[in-house]
């Protein structure tokens, strides 16, 4: 028999039994359904992870005064002075692994525009930033190295700040704000981020010279911490090592003494954080695959009553010249089609299942074709694992017993 | 050279059920030519059926040799035995034995479906015995919408689709009145002299033992009696 005549034959033999292969179809397509869904709902949280991480900032790299080791007595960072702006220049000039490297200092300030007023956080960096941090300038201009070097009171908005000092449709580029009482010059607005971090907003922010925000709202001279670019991702456990060594030589720390600095590298953070919802995916999908197994199992009870039940109809393809083989193949398509028909209503029930899932409970879900192509694998296989048995034990039939069969 | 187209040599075949044997056929011996028409007689439980299901390859002797067409068939293995059934043999049972809730097309069909032959060709093949047995028009009537005198038909030009060298019939009118089964009867002496298929029937009544051209008669697993009909 070829391939066609084959599926032909289990078609017929199927639609003779319409609901009792309908039921039998229900837990494969409750399983792939649910597998489908698991698995984007693992996927969706994964590519949000990815994408939050990707608006913190490209191949990012943080180099923060203090020690990465708890030991709290030391006090938090920030309390340690060591890191300076010659730090931060000597790390751009000599780390060939690092693209930009950006001085940071920040401060909580009240900021005054007219009759309004907000509390938002101060951030001091260098004109590079906004490469380094993924930020885009909406109106205006960022400030320029020149500004830097004088301490220019120049200063970017975020959307949550001018949402809430200026009016509808008002144009904050040239007006002047106070910052802690200090009069700064908006010369630009930030393009919105977006991607929050649970309760901390990234646009609720204000980027100035940082030798402005040293000097002016801090009244200090080290730095809180150096924003670090690599050239590329691959390269950035390279860079790390760079400011490493640099700094260490820098900082006169000797062989055996701890750094005064930690660096923390984002591609890990990522790669954990990356990890963490893959093994949440694996988790979900295996217990949705519980579901398939037992839609396998059905398929299995099904096809042995099929079996029973067609013990004369065995008898008379045996008696006609059908082979052990013949039966076999087409009982075990039957569970092939069973299931295969299962996991591609399945597929589409996975498909609209993860679609009100996102637009009900509000998470984002991500259907892969891989997926699909993974569940609808797993469902043929379901029928043909659990499709042998039966399939085999019609075949093993004697022609002259299964004749005979009542 | 003999050119018998069956020839058995000694064919025992016991049935083991426990621990108790049973002794169906003691040591069969019979030839029999291409183009005759052969009748089985005999008690219930004779050995009848036992013999018919060796001959039709569907069982295996458990001694002796059986040779058709100078090929020793006793030697096959399963497939080979499978193989046979569906190009050399017809099967003709008395209680039809068709495909329920299929119609008489799909199921004259059947035995062309473990062949090469294509789904057009199938058709056409599975009308033409339709109407070789005056069924023509009655193709797509299911099983169960047909009367026991047509389902017979049907099995009949199931037996000879795949054109077999022997047609063996297990008691074909068993189940079918007089008149009926004298319809039967006549396609089966249609077919022998016009087409020159060999026949080999198991009947109970004399009557219709007559119009076979030789009549064995089986008793206890062994031939007691063979008769020729003029
Ligand atoms: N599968 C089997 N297992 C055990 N014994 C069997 C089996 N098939 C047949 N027999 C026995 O073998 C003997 C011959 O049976 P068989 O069916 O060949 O008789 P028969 O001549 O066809 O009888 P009938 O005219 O009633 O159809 C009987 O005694 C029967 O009980
Ligand atoms: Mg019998």
């Amino acid at each position: 028999m070829n391939f066609l005549k084959i599926i032909q034959v289990a078609f017929r033999a199927l639609m003779r039994n319409k609901i009792r292969s309908f039921l039998t179809i229900l837990g494969i397509i409750i399983g792939v359904g649910s597998v489908i869904a698991m698995i984007s709902i693992g996927q969706g949280a994964k590519s949000s992870v990815e994408e939050r991480f990707q608006s913190l900032g490209t191949n990012l790299l943080f180099v923060r005064a203090g020690s990465s080791y708890s030991r709290g007595v030391r006090g938090g960072m920030g309390s340690v002075t060591s890191l300076t702006a010659e730090d931060a220049e000597a790390i751009q000039e000599k780390c060939d692994a690092v693209k930009y490297a950006s001085p940071t200092v920040s401060t909580r300030a009240q900021v005054i525009y007219r009759n309004k007023n907000w509390n938002t956080s101060v951030i001091g960096c260098n004109e590079y930033y906004p490469e380094i941090r993924n930020w885009t300038v909406e109106l205006g201009t960022f400030f320029t190295r020149s500004h830097v070097k004088i301490s220019a009171k120049v200063c970017l908005l975020g959307q949550t700040v001018v949402e809430n000092l200026f009016g509808e449709g008002e144009n904050p580029v040239g007006k002047i704000i106070r910052v802690n009482r200090i009069p700064f010059t908006v010369i630009g607005v930030l393009a919105e981020k977006g991607e929050s971090w649970g309760w901390f907003d990234q646009d609720d922010v204000i980027l100035a010279p940082y030798t402005t925000v040293q000097k002016r709202l801090l009244g200090i001279n080290h730095l809180r911490s150096i924003d670090v670019s690599a050239v590329s991702f691959e390269r950035m456990d390279e860079a790390e090592q760079q400011i490493t060594e640099l700094l260490r030589e820098r900082h006169k720390i000797g062989p055996y003494e701890e750094d005064d600095f930690f660096i923390r590298n984002m591609s890990e953070i990522s790669r954990m954080a990356s990890e963490t919802s893959n093994m949440m995916t694996i988790f979900l999908a295996s217990i949705a695959s519980v579901s398939l197994l037992v839609g396998g199992i059905g398929i299995m009870n099904i096809m042995l009553v099929s079996v029973r039940e067609r013990i004369r109809e065995i008898g008379i393809r045996m008696s006609v010249g059908a082979k052990e083989r013949d039966i076999l193949f087409q009982f075990l398509t039957e569970a092939i089609v069973l299931s295969v028909i299962g996991g591609l209503i399945g597929i589409i029930i996975g498909i609209v299942g993860s679609r009100l899932i996102s637009h009900f409970a509000g998470w984002s879900t991500l259907v892969s074709p891989a997926s699909i192509f993974i569940a609808f694998i797993f469902s043929a296989i379901v029928g043909v694992f659990f499709g042998f048995y039966p399939a085999y034990k019609a075949s093993k039939l004697n022609p002259i017993e299964a004749l005979r069969y009542e | 050279m003999d050119n018998h187209l069956v020839k058995l040599r000694e064919i025992v075949k016991i049935y083991r059920t426990g621990e108790t044997e049973l002794k169906a056929l003691k040591g069969i011996n019979l030839d029999v030519k291409p183009g005759d028409f052969l009748a089985v007689m005999g008690p219930s439980g004779s050995g009848k059926s036992t013999l018919m299901n060796i001959i039709g390859c569907l069982d295996k002797p458990t001694s002796g040799k059986y040779f058709l067409e100078g090929k020793e068939i006793s030697k096959y293995n399963k497939n080979q035995l499978a193989l046979i059934r569906n190009k050399k043999i017809g099967f003709v049972f008395q209680t039809f034995n068709l495909l329920p809730r299929t119609t008489a097309l799909e199921n004259v069909e059947l035995p062309l479906l473990y062949t090469k032959i294509s789904g057009k060709r199938r058709r056409e093949l599975a009308r033409k015995a339709l109407a070789q047995v005056g069924l023509a028009g009655r193709e797509n009537h299911r099983t169960n919408q047909l009367s026991g005198g047509e389902q017979q038909r049907v099995a009949i030009a199931r037996a000879l689709i795949n054109n077999p060298t022997l047609i063996l019939a297990d008691e074909p009118t068993g189940n079918l009145d007089t008149k009926t089964g004298d319809e039967i009867l006549e396609i089966f002496k249609n077919l022998n002299k016009n087409k020159g298929i060999t026949i080999i029937m198991v009947t109970h009544d004399p009557h219709v033992a007559e119009m076979a051209k030789r009549i064995i008669y089986l008793r206890d697993g062994e031939i007691v009696d063979e008769k020729l009909n003029i």
